[in-house]
């Protein structure tokens, strides 16, 4: 029997091909893999689910097992977060055309290309910047390629991260940057997590690439010294690195207006379904100047005119510049990572526009604050941890509750939620801390529940 | 029977940039409203920022209604030739297999998306399975012992074979081993992750036979290599029967040897990676393991290496004591982490779904098939005059062949680009190669196991049409599309830094004087 997928598997077309070839058997078509490298065993794998009836319900038993945050009520952040996704945007994405397109040419995949680029153009107004890249595989990532580029930009070695930055991501970076970049890390306040900028000035020099924090940052405080960072950065010659969530960029100021010269951050929240972490995309913006957009190693797509007057075409801006067109010698690699997450962003965008976007951002705050001042309500608990203003995560610390973040997670898994991201061995320094996460999908009810769970948790 | 050629004309629907679509006071979607009550008790959620730190001007975006916004990117869609529409047998070395439906079901379900990572390993042993049993597959089907799905595409499991290339030779005292060595017909990707690594790259040329060059290895090897980074069969199609030989010259001479499969397709249970000498190896989940291709991503890297260097794997790993699967951060020896949390997990979950469907035997009828559907498009393709496929002349290929139109542009003028922007006439991809072109004016076909007889007789006769233009009208073939979207771009203004234009503002400012 014929396999669905496998069309010239019917005998009779598979004798005629052969027949058509010269051969009598497909054995004949491997006649130049030597013996000793044939594998002649059998694989051990299952026996095949021949019917999709029996594969549905095989993958679907095993699914089964999962609980999800439809199920449980989340309060889980810290690099992927839960928002609403707009059924437009998984309308999209799902088309037979984007789904399973790849590598075409501007002109039968135009849409692909222009999908694209009108997401860059929209990222581009919510950073102000006027360059912004096909995305890479996620915000890691395009941190970890933003400090490559500032250091060619620079011919400078060395690259200054906030101690703040979310660890998952720092270990990313530092595996991008060995061998020949140095990762230094600068302190931050205790009261405030925001950079101590005494311990700034000391490690800036001459061998500094780039300043690099997150806005808002891991830990969920916003930054407000951004001007002053860049300020100094830029005094030492060194360029200023922003990592940013775009879901706040409705209400806060994005970073090109305070001096950041490359922005990058995670397109996750914008339309995208969390995926378990499958759902990341990072994206990265500059300024429209040849020594920034020479750095890219991206794709990057451009309007270009056809013979046809008035007809937009796309293409690759300065394909050059790639590992495509110079294998090593290309700026870094480029290759297969996000594209479908990136035309979905864009589908996000547009759905929302700026009042929406400014509506989901004050959401956002107000739902966050109303967490914050709930949760600081409860005997032992201290949220947020750090003075100052926040966007959608902050910090709660249960040492004074004398109970160990562990605890309080598994006493409210037992009522159905996901409590905050466990940070005491990330940031010891802290204590028993968790980082907790609102966003628009959560209710007063919601939060209410949240603070009578953790109240009963911690008597 | 001759094979009709189709009437095609793309979708053309001139669509405007999403800015010209754009009318003040329209949305496409309503944000979930704050109650009263927490507006009562925390106020506008504005007042806590500084002043310094809130956005002084709305952001620029477009304003449109719902239905506008989707049928604006329904139109898009329709502009973009997906593998469901076409016979995508022109996009060689890319594997554009059938994506089954029944697998993005299951991959799109609340079961897989509604999954926070950091969620408690009680609450995700469904996933943990799936990610557990995949590894265990790609095992058998590679001959090596150990999986990592955090890479997030092919470039990034090579970014993380260079890393564990050198963390191995750091650990063993042999910091200096700096050279890794690579072939031209393998992925620019190989060169140039191994060059972001901290590697200097060495690329051998293939010999006469289109091999590569064994005696160029010999001379290449030193006490500086760190390793091999190799296809095999690479984007010739020609498998290398040396390839025993080249990973024993690399061990000899101290370095490892990472296997690029990317593309496996004519090879699943024929060969491995195993019985090759091989210590590292990928295969691409959106190429032989059937996940779709979106454009150009989500994709996954599976990164598989030996006992020896399974230490080095990213982490976390997903480990089975036999009752709870569960993930292991405590690696010391690990390189770290290339891609947060645990890889693009929904494309493990086709992988391992596409697996279940076909078993050992109906792996083995994929590659075998895709190698016959292989040559036989060779054969026919060598008939259409013009066309030649350089190399082992006579040989069968394994799943794909890169040719050559140099005749047909020595005799007519046409080259291979110009016979590109033809296909797309008639509802077809066709891909040229990577840079540097190796194989004057190329093309690489690869057929896969997906496509019916007479879908590879229909690509063939759209070929030969073409062919038949470029002698009789070459004019009509250089000045090509002309049912596809849009028509000949010029591609000038994309590499002159005073009109590049990546994003509309850019455009408006640049080119328009706004």
């Amino acid at each position: 029997m014929a396999h669905p997928y496998i069309p010239n598997s019917a005998p009779r077309v598979k004798a005629e091909m052969l027949r058509e070839i010269g051969v009598r058997d497909v054995e004949e078509l491997y006649a130049d893999i030597p013996e000793s490298l044939r594998f002649r065993g059998k694989m051990n794998l299952p026996e095949p689910l021949s019917s999709e009836y029996e594969l549905r319900r095989h993958v679907e038993g095993i699914l089964a097992k999962n609980k999800t945050c439809q199920e449980y009520l989340n309060f889980l952040g810290g690099g992927c977060w839960q928002h609403y996704v707009p059924a437009v945007c998984d309308e999209i994405n799902r088309r037979a055309e984007f789904l399973t397109a790849y590598g075409g040419e501007p002109y039968e995949d135009h849409g692909r290309f222009q999908a694209l680029f009108e997401y860059a153009s929209m990222m581009g107004e919510l950073v102000d910047m006027d360059v912004v890249n096909v995305p890479t595989y996620d915000w890691a990532q395009a941190a970890s390629t933003s400090l490559r580029m500032a250091t060619r930009i620079t011919g400078r070695k060395q690259v200054l991260l906030a101690r703040t930055v979310g660890p998952d991501r720092l270990s990313v970076i530092r595996n991008y940057c060995r061998p020949d970049i140095e990762v230094v890390l600068i302190d931050y306040h205790l009261e405030t997590g925001q950079m101590n900028l005494d311990d700034l000035k000391d490690k800036l020099s001459a061998q500094t690439a780039a300043v690099y924090f997150e806005n808002p940052s891991y830990l969920g405080f916003i930054e407000p010294q951004g001007e002053e960072i860049a300020a100094l950065a830029h005094e030492e010659g060194a360029l200023c690195v922003v990592g940013v969530d775009p879901t706040s960029l409705g209400v806060l100021a994005p970073p090109s207006a305070y001096g950041a010269d490359i922005i990058c951050g995670e397109l996750q929240p914008l339309g995208i379904h969390m995926q378990y972490g499958g759902g990341l995309a990072g994206f990265i913006a500059t300024r429209d100047e040849e020594r920034f957009v020479a750095e890219y190693p991206s794709r990057l797509f451009g309007i270009a005119p056809t013979v046809v007057e008035g007809e937009y075409g796309f293409g690759d801006v300065f394909f050059e510049r790639t590992s495509f067109a110079q294998r090593e010698r290309g700026k870094e690699f480029v290759g297969t990572a996000t594209a479908l997450w990136g035309i979905t962003a864009g589908v996000y965008l547009a759905l929302l526009g700026p009042d929406g976007m400014r509506e989901l951002g004050q959401g956002i705050l107000q739902r966050s604050q109303y967490a914050r001042r709930r949760l600081s309500e409860i005997r032992g608990l201290r949220a947020p941890v750090f003075r100052g203003a926040h966007f959608k995560e902050f910090v709660v610390d249960f040492t004074a509750a004398g109970r160990t973040v562990a605890e309080v997670n598994r006493a409210l898994l037992d009522r159905g939620i996901f409590g905050g991201k466990d940070l005491s061995a990330e940031f010891p320094e802290l204590g028993e801390c968790a980082l907790y996460c609102v966003t628009e999908v959560h209710t007063k009810a919601d939060i209410d529940r949240l603070a009578e769970a953790l109240e009963d948790c911690v008597r | 029977m001759s094979t009709k050629l189709r009437r095609f004309h793309q979708a053309r629907w001139d669509e405007p940039i999403i800015y010209e679509l754009s009318t003040e006071g329209e949305r496409g979607l309503l944000v979930s409203q704050v109650e009263e009550e927490i507006e009562k008790a925390v106020g506008d959620g504005l007042s806590e920022i500084p002043e310094s730190m809130r956005r002084e001007r709305p952001p620029n975006l477009p304003e449109l209604s719902q239905a506008q916004v989707l049928r604006h990117y329904l139109r898009l869609s329709q502009e973009t030739l997906g593998a469901d529409l076409n016979v995508d047998i022109g996009q060689g070395t890319c594997t554009m297999k059938y994506s089954p439906k029944i697998n993005e079901q299951l991959a799109t379900s609340p079961k897989v998306a509604e999954l926070h990572p950091l969620q408690d390993e009680g609450t995700v042993q469904g996933i943990l399975e799936i990610l557990y049993k995949m590894d265990l597959f790609l095992r058998e089907i590679s001959g090596l012992d150990q999986f990592s799905f955090q890479p997030g595409g092919g470039a990034q499991a090579l970014l993380a074979i260079a890393s564990i290339i050198r963390a191995y030779h750091r650990d063993r005292g042999e910091a200096h081993r700096d050279e890794i060595i690579t072939t031209v017909f393998s992925h620019p990707s190989d060169a140039a992750a191994a060059a972001v690594a901290g590697f200097k790259v060495i690329t051998l040329y293939p010999d006469e036979d289109g091999y590569p060059d064994i005696e160029a290895l010999k001379e290449a090897v030193s006490e500086r290599t760190a390793g091999l980074m190799i296809t095999n069969p690479e984007d010739t199609g020609i498998f290398n029967p040396r390839i025993a030989e080249f990973t024993r010259i690399v061990h000899e001479a101290g370095g490892l040897c990472s296997y690029d499969q990317a593309n496996a397709n004519g090879i699943l249970g024929i060969t491995r990676a195993k019985e090759a000498g091989f210590d590292l190896c990928f295969f691409n989940l959106h190429k032989t393991f059937s996940s779709p291709h979106g454009c150009g991503g989500p994709s996954t890297g599976a990164l598989g290496v030996t006992k020896e260097l399974a230490k080095y794997l990213p982490v976390p790993l997903v480990e089975f004591d036999g009752g709870k699967y569960r993930l292991n951060y405590d690696r010391p020896h690990s390189i770290g982490k290339v891609r947060s949390f645990y890889g693009v997990v929904p494309v493990v979950l086709r992988s391992y779904a596409w697996v279940m469907s076909l078993g050992a035997e109906g792996l083995r009828e994929v590659a075998e098939i895709a190698v016959l559907n292989n040559n036989y498009l060779l054969k026919k393709v060598l008939e259409i005059p013009g066309a030649s496929a350089p190399y082992a002349p006579g040989k069968h290929r394994v799943e794909q062949v890169r040719y050559s139109f140099e005749g047909l542009a020595e005799e007519t003028g046409v080259g291979t680009e110009d016979v590109q922007r033809r296909m797309f006439d008639f509802g077809v991809h066709y891909w040229t190669s990577h840079h540097p072109w190796v194989v004057p004016e190329p093309f690489t076909l690869e057929p896969t196991e997906s496509y019916s007889k007479a879908e590879l007789d229909e690509y063939i006769a759209i070929l030969r049409q073409v062919v038949k233009e470029a002698y009789t009208d070459p004019e009509k073939v250089k000045n090509a599309p002309y049912n596809s979207v849009v028509h000949k771009i010029d591609h000038a203004a994309l590499d002159d830094p005073s009109q590049w234009a990546v994003t509309w503002r850019a455009y408006l400012k640049k080119v328009k004087g706004r």
